[in-house]
């Protein structure tokens, strides 16, 4: 249902921009993007956030990014990797799409990335950063706005070192991007981890997890619980009495797409992320200014890295006067020339960002209004570990 | 592994099984009166926990949310059963699984449509928003307390409804032969909606009572209603009796395995295959426990006693 209104939306908001060009008779050129994103079952909220960050890039340009008239082609690929190929293809041979954006998810990423990369068709990663494609598999076609996977954990590893933790438990749903997730943390933690407790994915009770940690007593929890798992984690951690005794620290768990349903009982929880609304530049202040009056809730860390990849389109585009030349756009596009939301931003050698990555914390804003804000900068201009194995 | 800790882990095993018991109830007993196999139960369960959030954000009490969100919660479910589960009471289990799930997948939409797909809140009562310190800073919080006794009124309740009232006896007599209660004179029809409303009220106020310790999400339901199938599969169909104790079995067994079965694990195995074998058998026991009930007593462990 909402897939057929936001292709009505795209088709209707693409006829106006077609009429509007119908005035001046021209053969203007055209940019067409497919911008994929999971926009049904419970994860939704994460593709939502990233298609309103990346419609306000583009409305914000005045519907043409790059000086061209754009079309986007919003598509669910409902968290089913057979179907987001399916879609893709159709993106692909039948629409004819002059660039693909978006994937949140990394099962998704991994089925399309191939399909796209191989039709040399310029793709614009807005959040899922595998290891695959950021070392080996990496191609001159494939650009990120976000992070790779492991990073955001990283962070939060480093952090936890910082603060010389000396005992740490590590929780995470049992499935492969939660065993990435501790591995992650490992990476830059010199303590000790004293016990990983891995969970069932879709757990809904976190009240054996949470007896166990008040029992063994550690300096942190790191935890990596995405979408309800980690909002029904975060009410039970403070009901039982634990938020403020064990610092918590997580990644992807407490951001603006939890926060509405955990509210004060997230206050002052940590996570680690390349994005907070407080990050103080220009382009940082519209944007948070700009999405919360277009839309009227607080952008998360997937608005903001959607908003990016259309920025980024936009002013590679406009340098390049067009898309007809693909091989200078992709050395504009490497060049980075835009202003980034997060501030530093450049790419690295296999095109995902070089950029810094914070601590951040969940405050109440205003009576109704939950952010996340940076506190204190983990990494500065950092590239990801799989850099070194991708040859281009 | 101390001792404190395994009678924290019981008391929160007992927690989950009753938990779990007020959704297998509403289940159990459309099943086994109506013999109607209805998987929109868990959606019904989502309602509940929707409906009293946005009674909570017109009211801001949690006790009138909850008013709202049981009345709001036996309206739609006696919409749904007059609109589509009424045509199904006469059809096969296949026809009513198919038509059920169809009824999932359009309420988990209507509620992204209606709520939108981010996961909300419903604040426990002031009254029971405080925690009783048990061990090493674990304190337990009074709304769990209040979870626990609900329940355990929810299970008085049907009790005495089942075996002590005419419409219990009624509803008895209904489950063993629809045909010859009609033919006494008893509109068995009206009693089929009474039970279904009744069971569409257990599932929203087991939602209600959920919300302020889960996350209220498109969705929500499903997983649980898979557990509660487990329940009244392992307690046997149609009992009341069978789901309570079942409900208690299944909450023990998830909650001790997932907090020892990593331990258990690493007196036979090294650290890193007990991290990759503990969590696997873990989430994999209540499974184990359902197939062995089935394969040993196929009617489950607590069966209607037939007459």
């Amino acid at each position: 249902m909402k897939r057929i209104l936001t292709a009505l939306a795209a088709t209707a908001f693409a006829g106006c921009a077609a009429l509007s060009a119908g005035a001046v008779p021209s053969k203007a050129e055209t940019l067409k993007i497919g911008l994929l994103a999971t926009l049904s079952g419970p994860p939704a909220v994460l593709g939502q956030h990233m298609r309103d960050g990346f419609l306000l890039g583009v409305k914000e340009a005045d519907g043409r990014l790059g000086g061209l008239e754009t079309e986007v082609i919003v598509v669910d690929d409902e968290l089913k990797p057979d179907a987001a190929i399916t879609k893709v293809q159709g993106l692909l041979e039948r629409d004819k799409v002059d660039m693909m954006a978006g994937v949140v998810f990394s099962n998704v990423m991994m089925a399309v990335y191939r399909p796209i990369i191989e039709s040399e068709t310029i793709f614009i990663g807005a959040n899922s950063g595998p290891s695959p494609i950021a070392g080996r598999g990496c191609s001159p076609y494939f650009f990120s706005t976000s992070w790779q996977n492991d990073q955001n954990h990283e962070v939060m590893g480093r952090y936890a070192s910082d603060q010389n933790y000396g005992n740490v438990i590590v929780m995470a749903p049992n499935y492969q991007a939660g065993k990435d997730a501790i591995a992650g943390f490992k990476r830059h933690f010199r303590g000790n981890v004293v016990d990983e407790i891995y969970t069932k994915l879709g757990q809904l009770d976190f009240s054996a997890e949470i007896a166990r940690i008040a029992d063994e007593q550690p300096d942190a929890v790191f935890t990596f619980m995405p979408g309800g798992m980690g909002v029904n984690l975060v009410k039970q951690y403070s009901q039982a009495g634990l938020n403020g005794l064990i610092p918590f620290l997580s990644a992807f768990t407490v951001d603006e797409t939890t926060l509405p349903a955990t509210r004060d009982m997230a206050v002052g929880l940590y996570g680690g992320a390349q994005w907070a609304a407080n990050l103080d530049n220009e382009a940082n202040n519209k944007f948070v200014r700009d999405f919360e009056n277009e839309y009227g809730y607080a952008p998360s860390l997937y608005a903001a890295q959607g908003y990016d990849a259309a920025r980024l389109i936009h002013e590679a585009v406009k340098l390049n006067n067009g898309i007809s030349d693909k091989q200078g756009l992709l050395a504009t596009l490497n060049a980075a020339p835009f202003e980034s939301v997060r501030g530093d931003f450049r790419f690295n050698s296999n095109q995902f960002p070089i950029q810094d990555f914070y601590l951040v914390q969940a405050v109440q804003r205003s009576k109704d209004v939950y952010i996340t804000e940076a506190v204190e900068k983990v990494f500065d201009d950092v590239g990801d570990s799989y850099a070194g194995s991708c040859r281009m | 592994m101390s001792t404190t800790l395994l009678a924290v882990q019981t008391l929160n095993g007992l927690q989950l099984g009753i938990l779990l018991f007020l959704i297998a109830a509403g289940l159990t007993l459309v099943f086994g009166v109506m013999d109607f196999i209805n998987l929109a139960h868990g959606v019904q369960y989502m309602l509940g926990a929707y409906l009293a959030v946005a009674g909570y954000q017109l009211t801001g009490s949690f006790w009138l949310a909850l008013i709202i969100g049981l009345a709001l919660a036996l309206f739609c479910g006696l919409v749904l059963e007059f609109l589509v589960f009424r045509r199904l009471y006469d059809r096969d289990h296949l026809d009513q699984v198919l038509a059920t799930f169809g009824v999932i997948l359009f309420l988990n939409e209507a509620v992204k449509v209606i709520w939108g797909a981010a996961p909300l809140s419903l604040p426990a009562p002031n009254l029971l928003d405080g925690a009783i310190p048990l061990v090493n800073n674990l304190q337990y919080p009074v709304y769990r307390l209040a979870l626990i006794v609900s329940g355990l009124g929810v299970a008085a309740l049907l009790y005495v409804l089942v075996t002590r009232t005419r419409v219990g006896m009624l509803v008895r007599a209904g489950a063993t032969n629809p045909d010859m209660v009609a033919a006494l004179g008893v509109n068995i029809r009206r009693l089929f909606m009474i039970v279904f409303g009744f069971g569409t009220m257990l599932a929203g106020f087991a939602g209600i009572m959920a919300a302020p310790i889960l996350s209220v999400e498109p969705g929500m339901g499903d997983n649980l209603l898979i557990l509660a199938f487990v329940v009244i599969v392992v307690g046997g169909i149609g009992s009341i009796r069978g789901a309570f104790l079942a409900a208690l079995i299944i909450g023990l067994v998830d909650t001790l395995g997932r907090s020892f079965a990593t331990d258990i694990a690493k007196l036979a195995l090294p650290p890193a295959a007990a991290n990759d074998v503990g969590p696997a058998l873990a989430s994999m026991l209540i499974y184990i426990l359902m197939a062995a009930v089935l394969f040993f007593r196929p009617s489950g462990l607590f069966p209607v006693r037939s007459a």
